[in-house]
């Protein structure tokens, strides 16, 4: 079965603590992701998720406060606008938009977290392995400053 | 320069180890590029754990260290600590959560549990690559703290702060101080009268020199951080000016319009102006609007014209307080659960089915019967009455889930004063199970079934409904498998424990974190129990989860502790985890400025560039993101840090 890799921009006041909250209650959920704390979800640049893909990731999952409830105010509103954008792009560029997925998920909802990590990595999986051709595409594009290619993966 | 990582593997007993491969993770990542040492050990946050990392960092000549073992949030600060006293900056030191992020949610599958293990340790190595060493940021800091909730929780962190020296602002959002614990009659397990130890401290407050009790005010905003809070308090208008009013209580005798008594949980009524108990801190009344007759037609205005000191103000608006803090306790305390909502005991609509709360009234001195129990209905004093444990509480299916804690032994209390009170009454307690944790419990519930005759049934009780003057109550008792049948006169529910209904909305004010239901959320559930995740904000009471009077309490003053350990310090110390802007590169576009939530980047129109005031900058990294040149920076979260880790945890 395909196993696709996804990666995780978690928001370390709301969604990070969830996944740890799934942690501490023992939820078991698929292994697929891998986390990356996050202050804010609003630090989340277009180019860290071209970046994923173009390294491999078959689905990148940002996970940020609800509406209204950002430790920053409003950073996860500036993350909806730059998830809203980038759902054309990635469709222009021939990455199907499912691919990348963003939650609003609470410190106390770690069963969300499970929830959205298992639903995710069923639509990932269905959509199969991200098509090769176009992460070549990509890789003829310079890597962003103070990003390196690493070995390709199969 | 060269990398010496040191990767440092814990067991966590059999926690981790038990389903990733400790040994094998430690021994691949012995290879990875720039690691220069790698173990593994059954507990690396014990004093020879840590030493371990102590002294392989002087061995070694680490320049960074990666412990994999559980949450950041538990022990990030234990092991920087290690590693500074090792020499190595503790910003070169990290956490890989391989704890709660892996072995705890994958127990099924230790074969790919182990793969995560090594990618998130990965993704960490690489990040403590381009760690730079850095010293917490210093700034000033306001040693006055915020208690949020005049309750009993409340009140003994402001007096604790306050007796350490400190300044506070009490806001309690009724009319005075007191919170629930003034409405109770005796506590258990003494049955010390709640009146007595409570009101000594309420006036304490009032009048202590370095508390200001602001009573009948709501939280605004909030703003700020930790050391520098700006506080906006909405002063609710009182239409009686509180400062000038000497307490006389004319207006409240004279006022025609009778309420409901909140304070007595609808069993008595109150005036429109009134103040909410005799006992009341401040002792000044306050004018209810919406149910004033003055308001509704411009007609009345006794209050105004018998005012001997002219207090009265019907023109009064809500006024708005500024106040600077550096910590914020908050113990806004509990409500019950809505009666209304448990249909199959009426729903509230049953007279003489009466909740907790008014059962204490019906009990207490200074309540509406003078302390004799008699029943809503006719005001006859009930021979049979019920109890009923775990209303609401422990019924995932249909209310909430959690154990409220404290009805179990408040129904034994109310049992034994009823019995008290009334020496040929019989009280029946219905229970799921009693649960008397705590100093003397076991002891009082076992003279309230043996001294004082309650009679306790094992089983829910399935319906309640009235016939002929009396509260039918069909219920089961499970220990004899028998239908169970009583008449009763008087019927008291043992509601569950909520939050109040303001926590969830003041807590998106304070941008502090909730529960599933409601309560605010610990930073650690045993080793950070009066904290919030969110630093600067501590909690107390009721508010962060049901519990009894001595907890609270000690709760209280575990938070104030907290509070004067913060303001021990001349300045805060604050993650330098900031962004920056490098200026030759900064087109001084202005970006980073409209998306900065916090002002805290300013123009040079002489160079043309944008620079981020430190002491401001939260670390939110908005900027960041928003720079089309990608001229600014998170320290020790940059674009080039996140690339990596991104393609360290793709990489096969």
């Amino acid at each position: 079965m395909f196993e696709p890799k996804i990666i995780c921009f978690f928001c370390k006041w709301c969604t990070y603590a969830g996944a740890d909250l799934a942690g501490t209650s023992r939820k078991q959920y698929a292994p697929n992701g891998v986390v990356l704390r996050v202050n804010c979800s609003g630090r989340i640049d277009p180019q860290h998720i071209l970046w994923a893909f173009r390294e491999g990731a078959d689905g990148v999952l940002i996970g940020g406060c609800h509406p209204g409830d950002c430790h920053y105010q409003d950073g996860n509103y500036n993350t909806m606008r730059r998830v809203s954008i980038m759902k054309p792009m990635l469709e222009a560029l021939g990455i199907e938009p499912d691919r990348l997925c963003l939650e609003w998920i609470s410190a106390a909802e770690g069963d969300k977290v499970v929830r959205v990590m298992d639903e995710f990595v069923e639509t990932v999986r269905d959509l199969g392995p991200l098509d090769l051709d176009l992460t070549d595409r990509l890789s003829g594009a310079e890597a962003p400053e103070g990003a390196e290619v690493v070995e390709q993966k199969s | 320069m060269e990398h010496r990582i040191g990767v440092f593997v814990c067991h966590c007993g059999s926690n981790i180890a038990g389903v990733v491969d400790v040994k094998r993770v430690a021994e691949q990542l012995a290879d990875y590029p720039g690691v220069a040492y790698s173990t593994d050990y059954l507990y690396m946050c014990s004093d020879p754990g840590q030493n371990m990392v102590k002294d392989a960092i002087k061995k070694h000549s680490l320049t960074g260290v990666v412990v994999s073992a559980c949450s950041p949030t538990l022990h990030e600060a234990t092991f920087r600590r290690a590693g500074a006293a090792s020499d190595l900056n503790q910003y070169r030191v990290e956490m890989a959560n391989i704890r709660e992020h892996c072995s705890w949610v994958h127990r099924g599958d230790k074969e790919k549990a182990t793969e995560k293990a090594i990618k998130i340790i990965k993704t960490m190595i690489e990040k403590v690559k381009q760690n730079e060493a850095l010293e917490p940021i210093s700034v000033p800091m306001t040693h006055r703290a915020l208690v949020v909730g005049g309750g009993i929780a409340g009140i003994q962190a402001a007096l604790d702060i306050a007796n350490a020296g400190h300044d506070v602002v009490l806001v309690e959002k009724s009319p005075s101080v007191g919170g629930h614990m003034a409405q109770l009659s005796e506590t258990f397990p003494t049955l010390d009268c709640s009146q007595c130890i409570l009101t000594p401290k309420m006036v304490e407050v009032s009048q202590h020199p370095r508390i200001r009790l602001l009573t009948y005010c709501e939280i605004d905003d909030v703003s700020g951080y930790v050391g520098n809070f700006k506080v906006r308090i909405r002063k609710k208008a009182a239409y009686v000016n509180r400062d000038v009013c000497n307490g006389c209580g004319l207006c409240v005798e004279k006022c025609p319009r009778t309420v409901a008594s909140e304070f007595e949980e609808g069993l008595a009524t109150r005036k429109a102006i009134y103040t909410p108990f005799a006992q009341a801190v401040p002792n000044k009344p306050v004018l209810d609007r919406d149910n004033c007759t003055y308001f509704e037609s411009g007609k009345c205005g006794i209050c105004q014209k018998i005012c001997p000191v002219n207090a009265v103000d019907y023109e009064q608006k809500d006024e708005f307080i500024e106040e600077e803090v550096g910590a914020i306790v908050v113990a806004t305390g509990f409500d019950l659960y809505p009666v209304v909502n448990i249909g199959e005991y009426g729903g509230g609509s049953i007279e003489d089915v009466v909740t907790s709360l008014q059962f204490e009234r019906l009990l207490s001195a200074s309540g509406p019967t003078g302390g004799e129990v008699r029943r809503p209905s006719d005001g006859k004093i009930p021979k049979e009455v019920v109890f009923l444990t775990c209303v609401g509480s422990r019924d995932p299916e249909n209310h909430v889930s959690y154990c409220s804690k404290v009805c179990c032994m408040y129904l034994t209390k109310h049992a034994m004063l009823y019995k008290h009170n009334v020496h040929d009454g019989q009280a029946y307690v219905f229970y799921m199970d009693v649960r008397t944790g705590g100093k003397g419990y076991e002891e009082f519930y076992q003279r309230a079934t043996e001294e004082d005759d309650v009679l306790y049934l094992r089983g829910k009780v399935s319906k309640l409904f009235e016939e002929d003057g009396k509260v039918m109550v069909w219920g089961v008792d499970t220990l004899t498998g028998r239908k169970v049948e009583i008449a009763a006169d008087l019927v008291v529910l043992g509601l569950a424990m909520v939050p109040n209904s303001t926590a969830v909305e003041l807590s998106k004010k304070l941008k502090i974190q909730v529960s599933e239901w409601g309560f605010y959320s610990e930073a650690h559930p045993k080793l950070r129990p009066v904290e919030s995740l969110a630093p600067g904000f501590y909690l107390a009471g009721a508010a962060q989860g049901p519990k009894d009077i001595p907890d609270a309490v000690a709760q209280a003053s575990a938070s104030a502790s907290k509070v004067c350990a913060l303001f021990s310090e001349k300045e805060y110390h604050r993650e330098p985890i900031v962004a920056w802007i490098d200026e030759d590169e900064c087109s001084g576009c202005k970006v980073c400025i409209s998306v900065c939530p916090y002002d805290a980047i300013e123009f040079d129109s002489e160079k043309g560039i944008s620079r981020i005031q430190e002491a401001i900058c939260e670390g939110c990294g908005a900027c960041i993101a928003a720079c089309p040149s990608a001229t600014i920076q998170q320290r020790n979260l940059t674009d080039s840090q996140l690339y990596k880790m991104v393609s360290a945890a793709l990489e096969d």
